[in-house]
């Protein structure tokens, strides 16, 4: 079967005064219907932007889209012009979003039930008393309680949670084949992270709906994803199911990164070890492997080239010349 | 109770700090924000006394009020054997030489027109703390050495350097005067993932090697478990749990220490599938109207109607580990 979404070779850059910012730099991945996909890496590693360029968000300038594919339903959305019908009808309605700041991705001047049957009735075509009603119902499904009345209240009216949670109504309002959810509990409270996730998960069962979780938290990914990208430097250094990438990194990114974060299960003492230096520079970079120059095996690597992404177990795939997994963990905990 | 035998470095006993709420031009003063009602606990020297909890429950007010930013409403905070709690605005100064702050925002808490060794050394000058030039240049070098920052970097600015870099300019002007007591406000939460390793590791190695004595405050129940010796979690101004950072995730108590803890993933899918999650209901009430009894209570999954009534006292349950809660 054909994967509901399929990005080939994405690459966007960013003109900029310094030069041009290489954001996204040849990704290609695929999302296949009903599946939870996480896609992890730090700030400014091109995964917001990724998803940005999927649904042609990317504002130009400084952005352009220079190159790839992004089939959905078989067709290539990057024929289409950012403004077209074709592209307009896809975005918010069969793609939608979720933003990581749920204050300034809602209008403030509208009430919430204007902004969800906004959508309702441009994309369902449905008249003013259903898609109120239709609304109502969707408040209700993300646990909002009173939604007939809280309905005509405003963004501010709403806690961060709530706010999320009115997000997630107009992101499933007309069911979406696929949600992107650009770090969708970033800003809130742990509690309220579980709880907003949770509603999240269900809704987009409910609707049959995929979703990619973009975010820099490994533990929600590993919590909700099934399958896992992991970004450096604009590029796609690992990709697998989550149980490959988290119990059998490849990549030493991936293994530098899951050794630095504390966890809640594992003895107190343990020495948490950083990665050392900082991620490159998107305007200048070398043509070696983009992590190389903070890579605890790179002494043990003496190819000087850009490593392609390549497989290395069924479906689980790792830029880098050697297989970090071999190699006694010594070192990559020295 | 423990006697003060052992030696408490820093204690804080029935802190309460309420915030008036005003309204009108005469601002007239229609409530009051408990902000941190009846809070009391101890910090051993050398040792890291987390304190977490989601947003709003006071735990900066806590920092806050042992640094005296604030006056605190009622209560003792006794440091070294003294109560600073209500000593006056003019020997706070002088208090500020022992106990320092490190901030959440290494953007915001650092001045862009002053260059790195100004803010370093700034608390130098204010306190009189070197004779003479090169005294001064020697331990702003140091200091910068101290926090693994180049010394050649004092000239520069802080827009030229990163956010690690800058959290340890932070780090180094609060480590400028000596202190023996820091209050980490969030020391990384606003960082990249793969820095926070960084600035964990520095905190520790700084701790062992000057003897510090840390209130960390944070949001991040993982990240807090792994500095703090002890580890206070608190709800809506109250403390409803203190336990070592041991205990805490082994064997917590309190109905909302376990919700909190099941809400934070572990990177791992094969211990996520077999986790125990427990997802609360409704959100935290406000602290300018908080709730009869247990301040938990309206949320509580074992809450009984006792609950309501009054407001559970922190009782130890085993040595080293109090509850406020009256179905434990």
């Amino acid at each position: 079967m054909a994967p509901l979404l399929e990005v080939k070779n994405l690459k966007v850059t960013f003109d900029t005064m310094a030069g041009i910012v290489k954001a996204v730099d040849g990704v290609s991945y695929h999302i296949d219907e009903e599946e939870v996909v996480g896609l992890v890496g730090e700030s400014g590693c091109g995964k917001s932007v990724s998803q940005m360029a999927t649904i042609q968000l990317i504002p130009t300038p400084p952005g352009h889209i220079t190159g790839g594919e992004v089939i959905f339903e078989g067709k290539d959305l990057l024929k289409y012009r950012a403004d077209s019908d074709q592209m307009r009808s896809v975005r918010g309605g069969k793609i939608s979003m979720i933003f990581q700041e749920p204050m300034t991705s809602l209008n403030p001047v509208f009430s919430v039930g204007d902004q969800i049957t906004e959508t309702l009735s441009l994309h369902l075509k449905l008249n003013r008393q259903a898609a109120k009603q239709r609304a109502i119902e969707l408040l209700e499904q993300v646990g909002i309680p009173d939604a007939a009345i809280r309905i005509d209240n405003y963004p501010h009216q709403f806690s961060g949670g709530m706010r999320q949670r009115v997000m997630i109504a107009m992101a499933l309002s007309c069911h979406p084949k696929l949600v992107i959810a650009d770090e969708p509990t970033t800003a809130l409270d742990v509690t309220t992270q579980a709880q907003v996730l949770e509603i999240m998960m269900d809704m987009v069962k409910r609707y049959h709906s995929s979703l990619v979780i973009v975010t820099h938290n490994l533990g929600i990914v590993a919590r909700h994803a099934q399958r896992i990208y992991v970004m450096y430097a604009g590029r796609i250094v690992e990709a697998g199911t989550s149980d490959d990438v988290f119990n059998n990194p490849r990549h030493p990114y991936t293994i530098a990164l899951l050794k630095s974060v504390p966890r809640l299960d594992e003895p107190r003492g343990r020495q948490l070890v950083p990665i050392l230096g900082l991620p490159p520079n998107l305007i200048d970079m070398p043509p070696i492997c983009a992590f190389k120059p903070r890579c605890p095996l790179a002494d043990k690597c003496k190819k000087e080239t850009d490593p392609e992404l390549r497989p290395v177990d069924d479906n689980h795939f790792v830029r880098c010349h050697i297989d970090a997994k071999g190699e006694p963990s010594g070192i990559l905990s020295r | 109770m423990e006697s003060s035998q052992d030696n408490a470095f820093l204690e804080v006993n029935n802190l309460k700090m309420y915030f008036p709420v005003t309204q009108g031009i005469f601002r007239r003063k229609v409530g009051e924000v408990k902000a941190v009602d009846d809070v009391s606990f101890k910090v051993r020297k050398g040792e890291t006394m987390g304190i977490v909890g989601e947003s709003g429950c006071g735990k900066t007010t806590i920092g806050r009020c042992i640094l005296r930013i604030y006056r605190p409403t009622a209560g003792q905070i006794i440091f070294k054997g003294q109560d600073i709690a209500d000593i006056p605005s003019d020997k706070v100064r002088d208090l500020r030489r022992q106990i320092q702050l490190i901030f959440q925002d290494p953007y915001g808490s650092l001045d862009p027109r002053q260059s790195a060794g100004s803010i370093v050394g700034e608390a130098l000058k204010i306190h009189r703390l070197c004779r003479n030039k090169e005294e001064y240049r020697n331990r702003v070098n140091e200091l910068f050495a101290m926090v693994g920052l180049d010394p050649e970097m004092t000239n520069r600015y802080p827009h030229e350097f990163s956010g690690g870099q800058r959290q340890r300019i932070g780090i180094a002007r609060a480590l400028s005067c000596s202190p023996d007591f820091i209050v980490c406000d969030e020391p990384i939460s606003a960082l990249d993932v793969s820095i926070q390793a960084q600035i964990i590791n520095l905190l520790k190695e700084l701790q062992k090697k000057l003897g510090l004595t840390y209130l960390l405050i944070a949001h991040d129940l993982s990240v807090v478990r792994h500095i703090s010796d002890t580890v206070a979690v608190m709800y809506l101004g109250h403390i409803v749990e203190i336990t070592s950072g041991e205990e805490l995730y082994v064997n917590p108590l309190m109905p909302y220490t376990k919700a909190l803890l099941s809400a934070v993933p572990i990177p791992n899918p094969s211990v996520e599938k077999k986790r125990e999650r427990i997802i609360l209901k409704g959100e935290v009430p406000s602290p300018l109207n908080p709730p009869s009894g247990c301040p938990f209570h309206p949320r509580c999954p074992i809450a009984i109607p006792d609950c309501s009534q009054e407001v559970p006292l922190l009782r130890q349950i085993f040595p080293g580990h109090m509850v406020a809660c009256i179905r434990v």
